[in-house]
């Protein structure tokens, strides 16, 4: 990418600031923040009445760059596959928005800006994260843009738990939504693979309790988080389609170098990670998902009652981060609260990977389902929702 | 499904267990889970729905008789259709043909049937009452025709309004 490209893209990023002074951002933490920047894109065109507005939400390591920008054409999405001209989520035909996450490092207000109240950066300093945060700024965002109703709200792992608290939170602010490969909360498992992480990252020297900015990033930590992280993004399968028990260079065996295949792509993930992404802003985010639930005490039947929007849940058959069962207890909880539903567990061998890879099925089924949305399919028109049933 | 919700404008919902039909049931604006109808409706409340549709499922379901009792039990009415097993010309292929019948209303080979269970009108007709399911309505259909005389003979398809 050259210079000029690089302005171009940022050119292309847009900035929305709020939570100033006396006011602030105030977190579900009780604590306040503020001022709050949330950098965002935009592609396609917002319709007159302002019905076409999609909203993506990214997971983990995402970011707003989420599908290419009319004038780039070597600089693609995370999810370029599927949304563009004519592709699953059409921008010629919907209003496409996706914000980079409070706490996040891709021009997001995190623990790497400045804190205005110190003039250097927050590092630990800056305040507990939830998902619901993360919401709650989206929501500001797309009320500043003048959209009453989202089309629908869409994202996977981390950018399903948003899906799944927009759902909770603003059900009169979506049409439909669509949670992939996500969950209502984090099992002990879950958080233990995020937890070997972030203690990769403490345990760096270099990470001296956050306050790194000014000197060596923990760049091994975060590299080892970001390799345990993509061991559980794969499956079995696809990890021994893609390697094998291939060798990289067999040169000098037993050195500790990186021997097999598996080795070298770890390490060349963990380290082009780094390039891009903050240590601190990974120990937060995942602190985020991990203490993500949805249910927080209540009712599995109560949860969506009343949601009038539609659903649709996706799932994938090898997926071990995030299996199918708990995209089936989601279904379970629309099925009891009568939301309008469809669920589907697509077959693949990536892993949790498959959101962003297994393109054809999930493009089938975006697309119609979204069609149906825009639409206004006639199931349950006149049919009060209490008529459906109580639990 | 389709048609009903176009027509009678009900709310509808699907349980489909093929990852495919799912694909053509979205494609054409349809709500559905993938699911086992095996176990399918265990989560719904009692009398969540005003019908439930058994439409040519329920011989292929491992336990026919506790889909039933669970379709009956989330719904006020269920509807039930269903091949006849002892329809005429099946009765023909097996008695002189000496061989399992293949039909329109019953179309696979023995070797690659998705039906587990074969019975006949009469047959179902004896459950219902042996589990005291009232039968409210029951219409018998051949060659898009409605057939009164015999239908456990002349009868290709039995469809049933049962209620508890």
């Amino acid at each position: 990418m050259t210079v000029l490209d690089q302005q171009l893209l940022k050119s292309e990023t847009k900035k929305f600031t709020f939570g100033y002074a006396p006011d602030h951002f105030i977190l579900e933490s009780g604590e306040k923040i503020g001022p709050v920047t949330l950098a965002y894109e935009t592609y396609g065109k917002l319709d007159k009445k302002r019905t076409n507005a999609i909203l993506v939400a990214h997971a983990l390591s995402g970011d707003a760059h989420v599908a290419r920008n009319q004038k780039e054409n070597n600089n693609p999405g995370w999810w370029d596959n599927l949304i563009g001209p004519g592709k699953g989520i059409d921008t010629n035909k919907y209003f496409v928005i996706c914000s980079n996450i409070i706490g996040g490092c891709m021009g997001s207000t995190g623990p790497s800006s400045i804190n205005p109240q110190t003039g250097y950066e927050y590092g630990i300093d800056f305040p507990m994260i939830s998902i619901g945060d993360m919401v709650n700024a989206q929501k500001l965002l797309i009320d500043n843009l003048g959209i009453e109703k989202l089309l629908t709200v869409i994202g996977g792992s981390m950018g399903g738990m948003q899906v799944l608290q927009w759902m909770i939170a603003y059900p009169e602010r979506i049409r439909s939504s669509i949670p992939i490969a996500t969950t209502m909360k984090h099992t002990p498992q879950q958080i233990a693979f995020n937890e070997a992480g972030r203690q990769a990252i403490i345990a760096d020297p270099n990470w001296k309790k956050g306050q790194y900015y000014s000197s060596r990033v923990p760049a091994k930590g975060l590299a080892v988080a970001r390799m345990i992280g993509h061991i559980t993004y794969m499956s079995e399968i696809s990890m021994s389609e893609k390697f094998g028990r291939r060798f990289k260079r067999r040169k000098e065996p037993y050195k500790f170098g990186a021997e097999f295949e598996v080795e070298g792509y770890l390490r060349y993930c963990g380290d082009n990670f780094v390039k891009r992404f903050d240590a601190n802003s990974y120990l937060y985010l995942t602190k985020a998902i991990d203490y993500f639930n949805i249910l927080n005490g209540k009712r599995l039947a109560r949860i969506f009652k009343g949601l009038k929007a539609k659903v649709l849940v996706i799932a994938f058959k090898s997926d071990w981060l995030y299996p199918a069962h708990q995209s089936q207890e989601i279904v379970k909880a629309c099925k009891l609260s009568g939301v309008d539903t469809t669920y589907c567990e697509i077959k693949s061998t990536y892993g949790h990977d498959a959101f962003l890879l297994e393109i054809e099925e999930e493009e089938h089924l975006i697309k119609h389902f979204l069609n149906t949305v825009t639409n206004g399919s006639n199931n349950g028109v006149e049919k009060p929702e209490t008529d459906l049933h109580e639990n | 499904m389709s048609k009903l919700i176009k027509e009678k404008r009900v709310r509808a919902q699907g349980i489909e267990i093929n990852e495919e039909s799912i694909h053509r049931c979205v494609s054409i604006g349809l709500s559905v889970f993938q699911e086992d109808i095996d176990t399918g409706l265990s989560d719904y409340a009692d009398n969540s729905f005003d019908y439930v549709i058994l439409n040519q499922t329920f011989q292929q379901v491992k336990n026919p008789s506790f889909v039933l009792r669970e379709a009956l039990r989330v719904s006020k009415k269920t509807i039930v259709g269903f091949p006849n097993f002892l329809y005429i010309s099946s009765r023909l292929q097996m008695f002189f043909g000496g061989k399992v019948p293949v039909s329109p209303s019953l179309p696979y080979e023995w070797y690659d049937t998705p039906n587990l269970h074969f019975f006949s009108i009469a047959n179902f007709k004896e459950y219902c009452k042996k589990e005291k399911i009232q039968i409210e309505k029951e219409i018998f259909i051949s060659k898009n025709k409605k057939v009164r005389f015999l239908p456990n003979i002349f009868g290709e398809v039995g469809l049933f309004l049962l209620s508890k």
